[in-house]
């Protein structure tokens, strides 16, 4: 194999990984902390992708459109998962695990359809802003800048992220809960508070991501129902709650696809869910989380 | 009858228990005491197989059943209650004790009989015994605290017992139900030919009940042996200093 | 672990707790009789929906036995589904065994399978065991979706064919029927024994065994109970039935396509469990009729339906915890309190 078809497939790897660690990233640390799966993740951001389309419509003779309606759609997608949290999900917090999972279920099938209600079912598409529609030549591939700009702001949000974490009063208190939702309640933090919190961060970084993604990819129905399942691999592989885990089980997943497909071709879908269950099998935790 | 000697653990560096030997004889009632954090609730969970003991071992009988399984001990004649009330919150009262016939008898494996009918006679007698009679079709979570605490006792007792581990078998009761409690305990024990090995808080309750009492302090067993020579141990009673150690006996 | 003892939910997932005389009616046997009925008294359309119901009857009680009994949340459970399903059909269509040996074959497999997985799966807790159910279906799912040669990959196995009924066509007054409804029939007997059996499980001492694991696990192990072993049971029984449900499933459909598969399918024979009421018997299959009879319904006016299910899931989990049978026996109870009152 050439060098640079390996580096092809390296690359596109990584692009894949560096998506998905925006994804799994807020659902990991939603399940850190609340210890809730939320399907509904994969929904906002599906919502991200759709209304950072919807903006680009707007703002189309402004020139700046992308930019703009990407944060647009980040933004109302952060305002949204507020209302989610706040209005339904704090009840179920005292509730077993089943009723929270179906709660985040009943958002995956009412925002779905809602999607399809607004926008219709017809493949929509983003053009790449501008200033990043070029590419560059790299051992002697073509790498496309917008490719290359995926690949940088995945670990700027995982550093921006983890200094957040490690250096800053609300960091702490994510960890404290992280730990040890008695000993936050002790410290006297606002436990509410924390927890809308970190559920709008997740919300807006799916919102975030699904309106970076549409460059690349169109935007379809059913794209809610495919992503969620990848970031639960992700998040598994990395270990449930975990920042790093998460940043480094998306490096491992867009790897093992990317060559998964050269090795058996058809049976990279097998592979990494065997991936995911051999994980939870000998690391329920993940490779890179503490047991609980 | 229980045999522990040299029980160590450790979590994170902070050794929870440390060179733990204790033993009970058959017909005892003993009692572990100790402040809060001195590793009572660690040692209890060492001796019932929720914990693995980083070293040391737990002789029943003369076998070794350290680190065995819940499962496994309580087939062996332990029982056990804890200190955060255990039952089966959604079952009723009936159903409770019945169930815990069942697995004992080794029914559990018949898929193809009503569990209704087996051990209805068995179950109203112990019902009896632990004072829960009329209450067989009460949803077990809906009972008053203290009851619940006396269908636990019921639980544990189904198995058969020959030794009964209680953690704080009082706590959170008034002092009526206290009382009560100690009877009843005193009088099962003496009918089943129990032996007892519990903690509690209450050092009314301890000195008026246990036969030996042992005393850990940061995991460590600082006295052991009979009420009076507790009492008088000078160690024990820098522990436990201002706690008013066994006053009014 | 310690599991708070605070008083149950309004809806106790408990053992159904009827009135006698409600229990003593042989319920299966009834309704068995009065669904017999569907070929001559109702429309091709009306067979059609009672088989679908009653196929997804059985689904979503062998879910339940881990759900509102053992106390297993299985997000993967429709992987034993589909095992039945494509075991019965390639055998039945690709290697031409009849359906006498091929459906229990599919039974036989599927059980394996479970042992397998579940042997894996009830050594985690909560979540975790969620998740790894999870990904054992979409394991099943990414075989069957990319198995060319065997599953049919995409395009799925269509056409399988139908049992050989000619011996119900002897027997008297069952000749003149269509073989679709001889199926119906043959399909309705099977589910009406599977159930039958389910029940007397439920109620035996090891479904009794089971409910104390549900509702508190560390006390299980200390009244004896070996939990990892009646968990991996139940899982196996559970998705035995399952499969099933599967291979007649692949029957009724004429063909078994990856779809059937696919996670969201899991979800769907959940929701048919709570909107009946998983602390019931009858639970399920009364969510399995009424979520099939609307989906139908609505689907004949919208293509909304996801958005109507997932508003009926919403009610449900904030409005009726117990579902349609809590409901019921909550009702029920009151207007026999207020009478006694």
């Amino acid at each position: 194999m050439a060098a640079s078809f390996l580096f092809s497939q390296v690359m596109g790897g990584l692009t894949t990984a560096m998506f998905l660690f925006l994804i799994a990233s807020g659902l990991s640390l939603v399940f850190g902390i609340m210890r809730v799966i939320n399907f509904a993740h994969g929904s906002f951001y599906m919502l991200g992708a759709y209304l950072a389309w919807q903006g680009v419509q707007w703002l189309h003779p402004t020139g700046a459109g992308f930019w703009l309606a990407t944060l647009f759609a980040a933004v109302t997608v952060g305002v949204l998962g507020a209302i989610i949290e706040r209005v339904f999900f704090r009840s179920l917090y005292g509730r077993e695990e089943l009723y929270q999972l179906l709660f985040t279920y009943a958002l995956v099938l009412i925002l779905g359809d809602a999607a399809k209600f607004l926008w219709g079912v017809e493949q929509l598409s983003v053009s790449t802003p501008p200033i990043l529609s070029g590419g560059i030549e790299i051992f002697g591939t073509t790498q496309p800048l917008y490719t290359l700009f995926i690949i940088a702001i995945g670990p700027a949000i995982a550093i921006a992220g983890s200094l957040v974490l490690s250096r800053t009063g609300i960091g702490r208190l994510v960890r404290a809960a992280q730990m040890d939702r008695e000993m936050l309640d002790a410290l006297g933090a606002n436990v509410g508070a924390i927890y809308t919190g970190m559920f709008v961060f997740a919300s807006f970084l799916a919102g975030l991501s699904g309106a970076l993604v549409t460059p690349i990819q169109s935007i379809v129905p059913g794209m809610d129902v495919l992503i969620i399942v990848q970031a639960f691999i992700v998040v598994v592989i990395g270990g449930m709650g975990s920042f790093w885990g998460t940043f480094w089980g998306s490096v491992i997943y867009g790897e093992v696809l990317s060559f998964g497909i050269l090795i058996f071709p058809g049976f990279s879908l097998f592979s990494v869910f065997a991936l995911m269950a051999v994980i939870l099998i000998v690391r329920p935790w993940g490779l890179f989380g503490r047991p609980l | 009858m229980l045999e522990i000697s040299d029980l160590s653990k450790s979590f994170a560096g902070f050794r929870a228990v440390a060179e733990v030997s204790l033993t009970v004889d058959t017909r005892q009632i003993a009692a572990v005491i100790g402040p809060n954090g001195a590793g009572k609730s660690t040692l209890f969970n060492l001796i019932t197989g929720h914990l693995q003991p980083d070293s040391g071992t737990v002789r029943l009988d003369g076998r070794d059943i350290t680190g065995a399984p819940p499962y496994r001990l309580c087939g062996m004649g332990i029982g056990r209650s804890f200190q955060r009330t255990n039952i089966f919150p959604n079952l009723t009262v009936f159903e409770n004790l019945q169930a815990a016939f069942l697995v004992h008898r080794g029914r559990g494996r018949n898929f193809w009989s009503l569990a209704e009918s087996f051990y209805r006679d068995e179950t109203a007698g112990l019902l009896a015994s632990i004072g829960l009679a009329g209450q067989e079709k009460t949803i077990a979570g809906t009972l008053s605290y203290g009851n619940q605490k006396q269908l636990e006792l019921g639980l544990a007792l189904a198995s058969d017992p020959q030794i009964l581990l209680l953690d704080e078998p009082t706590a959170g009761m008034s002092a009526g139900e206290t009382h009560d409690t100690i009877r009843l305990l005193q009088r099962i024990a003496e009918e089943r030919a129990l032996t007892l090995l519990f903690t509690e808080h209450d050092m009314e309750v301890v000195f008026g009940i246990a036969q030996k009492i042992a005393v850990l302090h940061q995991g460590r067993l600082i006295a052991e042996g009979v009420p009076d020579e507790v009492r008088n141990d000078p160690e024990v009673r820098r522990v436990y200093l201002g706690h008013g150690l066994g006053h009014g006996h | 672990m310690t599991t708070e003892t605070t008083a149950p939910a309004a809806a106790p997932i408990g053992v159904a707790r009827e009135g006698n005389w409600v229990r003593r009616i042989p319920w299966t046997l009834i309704v068995f009789l009065v669904l017999a009925t569907v070929p001559w008294v109702g429309s091709r359309y009306d067979t059609f929906l009672a088989e679908q119901i009653a196929i997804d009857a059985l689904f979503a009680v062998s879910l339940n036995l881990l759900l509102g009994t053992t106390g297993l949340v299985s997000f993967g459970h429709v992987a034993y589904f589909g095992v039945g399903a494509y075991v019965c059909g390639i055998l039945m269509k690709t290697y031409e065994v009849p359906f006498i040996f091929a459906f229990p074959a599919a039974g036989l497999g599927t059980a394996l399978f479970a042992l397998v997985s579940g042997y894996f799966c009830v050594r985690l807790i909560k979540l975790y065991f969620a998740m790894l159910t999870l990904a054992f279906s979409q394991i099943v799912w990414a075989v069957a979706y990319k198995w060319n040669d065997v599953t049919g990959g995409d395009q799925g196995l269509p056409e399988i064919p139908f049992p050989d009924l000619d011996w119900m066509s002897a027997i008297p007054g069952l000749g003149d029927l269509r073989t679709n409804d001889q199926f119906y029939l043959l399909a309705l007997a099977i589910i009406a024994v599977s159930l039958a059996i389910l029940h007397r499980l439920v109620r035996s001492p090891f479904g009794r065994v089971l409910t104390t694991i549900r509702d508190n696990p560390e006390r299980a192990a200390f009244i004896g109970v070996n939990v990892r072993a009646y968990q991996l049971a139940a899982f196996v029984v559970a998705g035995t039935f399952a499969g099933f449900a599967g291979a007649l499933y692949g029957i009724f459909s004429r063909g078994v396509f990856a779809d059937f598969v696919f996670w969201s399918k899991s979800a769907e024979v959940m929701i048919m469990a709570i909107l009946g009421g998983m602390g019931y018997f009858w639970g399920p299959p009364v969510g399995a009729a009424v979520l099939v009879w609307l989906s139908q319904k609505i689907t004949a006016y919208t293509e909304y339906w996801p958005f109507m299910l997932g508003t009926i899931l919403l009610v449900l989990l904030f409005a009726l915890p117990g579902g349609i049978v809590g409901g019921l026996a909550a009702l029920w109870n009151r207007i026999q309190g207020r009478r006694r009152a």
